[in-house]
């Protein structure tokens, strides 16, 4: 092995179809690397759980495969089973159990698990080592559940959803603890549909939609190819033409790359905004048009989702 | 719970990244996941206060409640009315003088005085079991219900004493000998059926509902997510029944020994293996059940569906002879009928367990036809 980048996922031309209907994933490869932490990401329904689901070995795909540190699930699912931590997007551990009682009943599955107290004390969970589970707060029980994922002290993480509905500060928290799984070596797998948490946490990404992985690479990369560098969002009066011939109009102008419209405002992705400022203020005082209102932004992975979508990750 | 059987010195990651720490990992045995899940099951139920109701306590009041409505009365009392008029007097002198004459010590008559509406209406709602009047002629009417066993006896009886206290003398010379030894009595047969309907309820309740709960809970799907053996863990669900088992038998027999003085014939052994069998048993079943079921409230009505047919006819509370005969084998082949059966045989009679292979061959194969249906159909996401 040495300097050498060791895969550790990777699964090719996987598909899903549910009761010989429903498509869920259409052909999607993949490979993740050893010490990397990879996003699936995508909306709701994209099909990024029955993808990793099936990459921790616990739904079959229809076709294509899936080799972990070059084993493949038939091969030898406890060995694998060893080797990863998995929290699922919703499990309800037992109520009646406290923290500790949970940690040490998923450690006795591994052959080899971390020791309790250590677990306790790096999810910060040791001051509620005796509180019954079904007394947790939110992001109480989800560091539990990612504790009960690292305590069999896995080589790789697998993640669905792990912050979704958690408030900031929690979200925070996990994230570190990510990171820290991270820095000692480990390997993540984990599905968003936040973009914040992708751009921030992941050091790859793959945007799923409908299935299928409709770009891949680095957030900077995604963002540089995708969505320009900068937005420029602005309104002017009369904005109510949506012709295309409109729209073309502010192509034209200098480091534009692409222009989309929300409603009545008008999105540019601008390489070099200090350029196309001027030019489009000239623009729309040469129509008699009147400003109502223009920022600009650095670009997100929101944008790169709707340049290649033509909608939001998420409609709320 | 020792979890920890060695602990050796291991490099916490790859041992490419040299820079890692150091740490004690301590090594889990072939059992340990096992007697986790064991404890952990124990746990649970045990915080449970429903559990502790109707697994333990409401047995417990089942069968006192039974046993009292149902205990042998110290003596029967036949309770009369006499309808007020010329005669009432008289007559109640005699039945008291003939009660005091009487040579079955058992027999007490409780004679009341009340006009004639008041009289037949009691006698009607059953607070008396006979009316009498006195007629002017000096004959006596006798208002009796033929359908109330208790008020034909109670016609022959305050015919006899009233006869008596008349001058009838007796033609021949008889005794008697009374008969109600433990071992004979309702509480004797009830208890016994009680066990058997408890460890059925609590094999089906506890294994299935409990199953299902995990599995809509998304918790069998987290379990398999990790190396855990899933033989451990239906083993060990199935075996906390076994721990439960043990307590449940021995408060209810112990309820019956100390208050109904039941006496158990049977090696308690025997009883301890009978339950398990069937504990066992109807774990399986409740697998059984549970093994497809998605949510709480179909696996519900599945377990009430499984338990009904058993509840009439494997003779909890009274005997399956009632049946037709032709319902008999179909009532032999329920696998409550054979427990209540082999409890009854081996607490009552005394019965060794060789004795009735026929019917822990029928549990067993329940249990085991169950078992292996449960494992090939078994859903754990």
């Amino acid at each position: 092995m040495g300097s050498k980048i060791e895969t550790t996922v990777e699964c090719s031309n996987l598909r899903k179809t549910y009761d010989g209907k429903v498509e869920a994933v259409r052909g999607l490869s993949l490979h993740i690397e050893a010490g990397e932490c990879f996003g699936l990401l995508g909306p709701n329904g994209a099909g990024k759980t029955t993808t990793i689901e099936i990459l921790e070995g616990l739904l079959a795909p229809t076709s294509g495969e899936v080799r972990i540190f070059g084993h493949t699930w038939n091969d030898n699912p406890r060995q694998l089973r060893e080797w990863i931590g998995i929290s699922l997007q919703e499990t309800r551990l037992s109520e009646k159990l406290n923290v500790r009682e949970t940690i040490e009943l998923f450690a006795s599955f591994y052959s080899e698990p971390r020791p309790a107290a250590d677990i306790l004390d790096e999810l910060q969970l040791t001051e509620k080592a005796d509180a019954w589970v079904g007394k947790l707060s939110g992001g109480q029980k989800q560091r539990l559940a990612v504790a009960t994922a690292l305590v069999g002290n896995p080589r790789i993480l697998f993640l669905d959803e792990p912050t979704t509905g958690l408030d900031p500060q929690s979200r925070r928290q996990l994230w570190d603890i990510i990171r820290a799984f991270q820095k000692k070596g480990g390997t993540v797998l984990l599905t968003t549909h936040y973009m914040d948490e992708a751009e921030r946490l992941c050091d790859r990404l793959a945007i799923v939609d409908h299935g299928v992985i409709i770009a891949e690479g680095t957030p900077t990369d995604l963002i540089e190819r995708l969505g320009g560098h900068h937005v420029v969002e602005f309104q002017a009066n009369k904005n109510g033409d949506a012709s295309d011939d409109y729209l073309d109009r502010w192509r034209s102008l200098p480091g534009v790359e692409s222009v989309r419209r929300e409603d009545s405002t008008v999105c540019l992705s601008v390489r070099e905004p200090h350029l196309t400022i001027p030019a489009l203020l000239d623009a729309v005082t040469k129509e008699g048009r009147q400003l109502e209102h223009l920022s600009t932004r650095q670009a997100s992975l929101e944008d790169v989702f709707v340049q290649l979508t033509g909608r939001h990750l998420r409609e709320d | 719970m020792a979890t920890t059987e060695t602990n050796a010195p291991k490099l916490y990651a790859d041992k490419n990244q040299p820079q890692q720490p150091i740490q004690p990992v301590r090594r889990n045995g072939r059992w340990s996941g096992y007697r986790h899940l064991l404890w952990a099951r124990i746990l649970e139920l045990k915080r449970e206060p429903e559990v502790v109701f109707w697994v333990f306590v409401f047995p417990l009041l089942l069968a006192a409640g039974l046993g009292i409505a149902f205990r042998n009365k110290p003596a029967d009392i036949t309770s009369v009315v006499v309808i007020d008029g010329a005669g009432a007097e008289k007559t109640l002198a005699l039945l008291q003088s003939s009660a005091k004459s009487s040579p079955n010590k058992d027999s007490t008559i409780r004679a009341t005085v009340l006009d004639r509406d008041a009289a037949l209406k009691g006698f009607h709602f059953g607070k008396f079991d006979l009316a009498i009047e006195a007629n002017a002629d000096g004959s006596y009417t006798y208002y009796y219900d033929p359908a109330r066993p208790e008020s034909v006896l109670s016609r022959g009886e305050i015919d006899a004493a009233l006869q008596a206290a008349a001058g009838r003398k007796d033609a021949l010379a008889t005794s008697s000998q009374s008969s109600s030894e433990p071992g004979s009595r309702y509480i004797d047969f009830l208890i016994p059926g009680l066990l058997g309907m408890n460890l059925m309820n609590s094999g089906m309740w506890g294994v299935g509902f409990a199953l299902v709960e995990m599995r809509q809970r998304k918790l069998l799907k987290r379990f398999v997510a990790t190396p855990m053996r899933r033989s451990d863990f239906l083993l060990a669900l199935t075996s906390s029944r076994l721990v439960l088992m043990v307590i449940e038998v021995g408060l209810l027999l112990g309820f019956g020994v100390l208050v109904f003085h039941m006496r158990v014939e049977g090696s308690i052994l025997s009883v301890v293996l009978l339950g398990s069998l069937g504990a066992v048993t109807f774990g399986g079943v409740g697998l059984l059940t549970a093994c497809r079921a998605q949510k709480i409230e179909s696996v519900s009505g599945l377990i009430n569906l499984v338990m009904m047919p058993m509840w009439i006819f494997s003779g909890v509370f009274f005997s399956y002879q009632k049946f037709p005969a032709m319902a008999q084998p179909f009532i032999k082949a329920l696998p409550l009928t054979a427990l209540n059966d082999a409890l009854r045989a081996t607490i009552i009679e005394g019965a060794s367990l060789g004795s009735q292979s026929g019917r822990l061959l029928v549990l067993a194969i329940w249990g085991g036809v169950s078992f292996v249906l449960a494992l090939r159909w078994f859903r754990w996401t």
